[in-house]
């Protein structure tokens, strides 16, 4: 990526610019003009002009490595034949209805009626959809003001979402967790990248804000911070003991960055993990929930794979749940969790549904955020519904329960299936060692390059887990992200592979996964 | 105790400095009263839907069977639903890389965005590049997304129009710019003077403010002016002068109510000036399926189009796109549905003729009742509705009523509104949530209402406004003296 000139720089060579083109006119110039080396057709908003935050920010789950893939899926489409594999396989992002995954028929079929309701005063609409979809749909547009899915969700507090489908995601929440939810303190968004965005928004007043993320992480949050010029503060996540989370890590990053005369505000823990895929322990969590309290910080609980677990000996426990378990009242624990109907087992990346529940702040901060939210007006009314739905999903007696648990399960087993399948495979290989993925969507195995490999990608300027991931694509058409986007401790390669291609593509991924791994190694011995 | 980071003080300033009327204190003052079992009419947003306007049928069958595709299989399927709804969703469908349920590229389907392309071209008579447009959740985000970029610090100025649509004002906030007012012209019915906006760029610049963008808002919001093509000719060479990037809000180039002014887009007259100046000067256009005859505010469908933004510029503005993955896929098949409508022959064209004709046209007699009936009333001038959805009537308050405005702690127009509201049941914006000429007030309403409940409005407002006016104008009241 491009260096850029300092602010001043910049200033100088944009009010050089404005000085060739403008009238003369009596305005003050706070700088002399300098020689400008920039393109004088360039205009305003060039590379080098722009918001320099937006330069900082990256997103490697969109890279780089997805626009060769793109590329190369054109060619096969121009020229059949013209590379040696018939399709790209895009394993980089969590987007499983891409790969082949169905969407759950309940949930479709109320979006459906909620869509036109028109269909629901007409008899042949009862040959086409099932009973407890058409009442759902009733349901939901009875709490929709004049049944209107195409209104902004407008009156006081409805800019956070429809106060009818906020209750039933709080109904839902309770449920989950046997603790009470406010709905009041629910922020639907669209998908919950935005509500992540509103947060960093919020706690980041200058670079000297720090918030502390996982490494590895996901993505959004380095760019989220980067955009909104804060500082973020790692904290590794140990991959010998399967991810883990060690509270003296979180301390000596905390007091490391304070030293640096860096304010931090939050802590973000990502629970299943991603790319790693952990599942936080109980007690990991509450020592996790005492860390914040004890430091001040707002806990900010990514909990979007909370459908994904795999493993018997670990359960999904909401970070609301524990609070309230270890005894917290409301205003004690500021924490703000996030959900999202992208994941889980009904994948609905496409609609941007999602939501934020707000707990253990004050009504003028909680204006703020509000504010905030409205400024967009709303989220999509389709996503509002769908997150009201997978918070309430049918129920034993239900009719629609049987074929609805069939396709859960059925969804879920698969994910189980895939994730130990490809998990093996990758151990199998040379070099590689890869964490068991008790949850979430992905696996990140770990990559021992030989030093000749680790030279070669030096040379053509590139991370060695990229040098690697690009290879792989260039034999094989499987896209993957390398682990440099995550983040990893510095010296270790690491690549992030969905567990999302459909079960019966697996077999093939796997051997030409393997041969290609052989051959690379082979390559590079040293 | 050091404060916590969720305490008021320890906020983001830039976040406390958001001001976003359309919200606000009268917004309050009608939920209460809401609650307390009194009517309101909503006349504060935008939100067709919401007033009972009925959506379009067509849209709506389509995007229904995309969300169930299970249903096109089913024998049953063409009872409920005409064949070329059927075949749309088909065609939609196989735009999409999964269905619904997948994100889309960051830009949105390349399918849609083609169509987009596709309509900007039968509109304009010029190509467009179907690379350069990208879809976004409704306008607004789109708009946020490029004054990100565009502003760096406190010291980078946006030209926008006084009285403007407060999401600039917000977003500028927000983004920690610096707001640059351009003073619309209300004798001149709400006309631009380029006179005004060289002060308004001098002004700033004296104290040190680098004005990077303007925006115009065509037709206007709150004021709903269409600017003619020798306004906008104007302006483009002014941009084109100061070297300013231009930002079009053309989200209501549906919603035209005269002939003399027809909606002309920025990237016409652009591209019909020729070079240099059609290859210089930077625009962006927005545009959404909030407004217009369809009214979808609650899907979230927008876009934006580039036009002379260097590729390096480009690339950054994607890659912030990427960030938020993909905007929603049934906001983009309506925002496909809006630009690629039926035609004549298609089975449902003749009924979607008429939903939609119908709507346009009960919007313009509403405009015209309303700014009638506005300007029947004491002390009350307004402009006509020439374009968008508002109403935006001067109200000449006396200054008996302006003084207890101000022992009651509120601004004139706020106060005139809060009354307006406890009598009648009809919620407004005040002006100052968009800005206005010092002195001079104004409340926004939108012209949603139902037709046949315009006249009851008009009526009950009338009464209300000429008893106020009767309560504090200076002849009365000092009768001892």
């Amino acid at each position: 990526m491009r260096r850029f000139a300092t602010e001043r720089a910049k200033r100088l060579l944009f009010g050089s610019l404005l000085a060739s083109r403008s009238p003369p006119s009596a305005f003050l110039c706070s700088s002399p003009p300098a020689a400008a080396a920039m393109d004088p057709a360039a205009g305003v908003v060039t590379v080098d002009t722009i918001n320099p935050k937006v330069l900082k920010c990256e997103y490697a789950v969109r890279g780089e490595i997805v626009s060769h893939a793109q590329r190369l899926q054109q060619e096969l489409q121009d020229k059949p034949g013209s590379h040696p594999f018939d399709e790209i396989l895009y394993c980089n992002i969590g987007n499983p209805q891409s790969l082949g995954q169905q969407p759950v028929t309940f949930f479709r079929e109320v979006l459906a009626l909620c869509d036109h309701p028109s269909l629901l005063d007409k008899s042949e609409t009862h040959a086409l959809f099932s009973a407890d979809a058409i009442a759902r749909a009733w349901q939901i547009l009875d709490v929709i003001p004049g049944r209107a899915t195409g209104a902004y969700s407008h009156k006081l507090l409805i800019r956070q979402g429809i106060k009818g489908l906020r209750d039933a995601i709080a109904a839902g929440i309770a449920d989950r967790d046997g603790f009470p939810a406010n709905p009041d303190d629910i922020f639907l968004t669209d998908g919950a990248s935005p509500a992540v965005h509103m947060m960093m928004q919020l706690l980041i007043r200058s670079e000297k804000d720090g918030i502390l993320c996982p490494i590895p992480q996901y993505p959004l949050y380095s760019a989220s911070i980067a955009l909104h010029g804060g500082s973020l503060v790692p904290y590794y996540l140990d991959e010998s003991t399967g991810w883990g989370l060690e509270i003296s890590e979180l301390k000596k990053q905390l007091e490391d960055a304070r030293s640096k005369g860096i304010t931090v505000r939050a802590l973000v823990v990502i629970n299943p993990g991603n790319p790693t895929g952990q599942v936080l322990a109980e007690e990991n969590q509450r020592e996790i929930v005492n860390f914040c309290k004890n430091e001040g910080l707002v806990l900010l609980a990514d909990e979007v794979y909370q459908e994904n677990i795999y493993v018997d000996d670990k359960k999904f426990n909401s970070f609301k749940k524990i609070t309230r378990s270890m005894g917290y009242i409301d205003d004690e624990i500021p924490l703000v969790s996030f959900q999202s109907v992208s994941k889980g087992y009904y994948g609905e990346c496409g609609k941007r549904g999602g939501y934020m529940e707000v707990t253990g702040f004050n009504a003028q901060v909680r204006e703020q955020i509000y504010k905030v939210a409205s400024v967009n007006l709303c989220s999509n009314i389709s996503g509002q519904i769908l997150a009201s739905l997978v918070m309430n999903p049918p129920k034993v007696g239900d009719e629609s329960y049987e074929s609805f648990n069939a396709d859960k399960n059925g969804i879920l087993s698969s994910l189980a299936r895939r994730a130990k399948a490809l998990e093996d495979a990758f151990n199998s290989l040379e070099g590689v060692s890869c964490n068991k993925a008790e949850g979430a969507m992905y696996l990140f195995p770990r990559l021992r390059l030989p030093q000749k490999a680790i030279a070669a990608a030096k040379a053509v300027n590139a991370a060695p887990d990229a040098f690697y991931a690009r290879r792989l694509l260039d034999a094989t058409g499987i896209v993957v992200v390398p682990g440099s986007g995550f983040g990893q401790v510095p010296g270790t390669w690491h690549v992030r592979c969905t567990i999302l291609p459909q079960e019966d593509k697996i077999p093939a991924i796997i051997s030409r996964l393997k041969a290609f791994h052989e051959a690379f190694m082979e390559e590079f011995r040293d | 105790m050091s404060p916590k980071p969720l305490d008021y003080e320890s906020l983001n300033e830039n976040v406390k400095k958001v001001a976003y009327a359309v919200r606000g204190e009268l917004y309050l003052r009608a939920s209460e009263l809401q609650k307390e079992g009194k009517k309101i009419i909503f006349t504060n947003v935008g939100n067709p839907h919401a007033l009972g306007q009925k959506p379009l049928t067509f849209p709506r069958q389509v995007v229904a069977l995309c969300q169930a595709p299970f249903l096109l299989d089913d024998p049953h399927v063409g009872i409920l639903f005409p064949a070329d709804a059927i075949a749309r969703a088909k065609h939609y469908l196989s735009l999409t890389s999964g269905g619904l349920g997948a994100y889309s590229d960051s830009r949105g389907l390349p399918g849609i965005r083609k169509e987009v392309a596709e309509f900007i071209e039968r509109r304009d008579g010029y190509p467009s590049d179907p690379e350069l447009i990208y879809l976004t959740d409704g306008a607004s985000k789109g708009v946020m997304q490029i004054l990100n970029t565009v502003i760096r610090n406190e010291k980078d100025g946006i030209l926008v129009p006084v009285p403007q649509y407060p999401l600039y004002s917000a977003a500028i906030s927000l983004f920690g710019g610096s707001l640059v007012p351009y003073y619309l012209e209300e004798e001149a019915n709400w006309g631009l003077d380029i006179n005004h906006l060289r002060q308004s760029v001098a002004a700033a610049r004296m104290k040190g403010i680098t004005v990077r963008a303007m925006v115009i808002i065509n037709p206007g919001n709150p004021t709903g002016q269409c600017l003619s093509e020798a306004n906008l000719n104007g302006l483009l060479k002014f941009c084109f002068q100061e070297n300013l990037v231009l930002l079009a809000d053309e989200v209501y180039q549906q919603n035209i109510y005269q002939d003399e002014r027809p909606f002309i887009s920025a990237r016409k007259i652009l591209l019909d000036m020729g070079p240099p100046m059609s290859k210089e000067v930077q625009l962006v256009s927005f545009h959404t399926v909030s407004k217009g005859y369809w009214g979808e505010c609650g899907q979230r469908g927008g876009y934006f189009e580039m036009t002379n933004i260097p590729a390096k510029t480009v690339d950054e503005i994607y890659k912030v796109a990427s960030v938020s993955l993909s905007p929603n896929v049934p906001g983009q098949i309506f925002m496909g549905l809006m630009v690629n409508p039926l035609k004549p022959g298609d089975i449902s064209y003749l009924r979607f003729v008429a939903e939609s004709t119908a709507i346009l046209e009960s919007l313009k007699r509403r405009a015209h009742i309303m700014t009638d009936g506005f300007n029947s009333c004491r002390n009350v001038v307004c402009n006509f509705t020439e374009g968008a959805m508002y109403s935006f009537p001067q109200i000449r308050l006396p200054p008996r009523a302006i003084e207890a405005a101000k022992s009651a702690g509120k601004a004139p127009d706020v106060f005139y509104c809060l009354k307006l509201l406890e009598a009648t049941g009809i919620s407004t914006v005040p002006g100052s949530g968009f800005g206005q000429k010092e002195g001079v007030f104004h409340l926004r309403t939108t012209i949603l209402p139902a037709e046949e409940d315009m006249p009851a409005i008009m009526t009950s407002f009338k009464k209300f406004n000429d008893e106020f006016m009767e309560q504090y104008e200076d002849y009365r009241g000092y009768s001892r003296m």
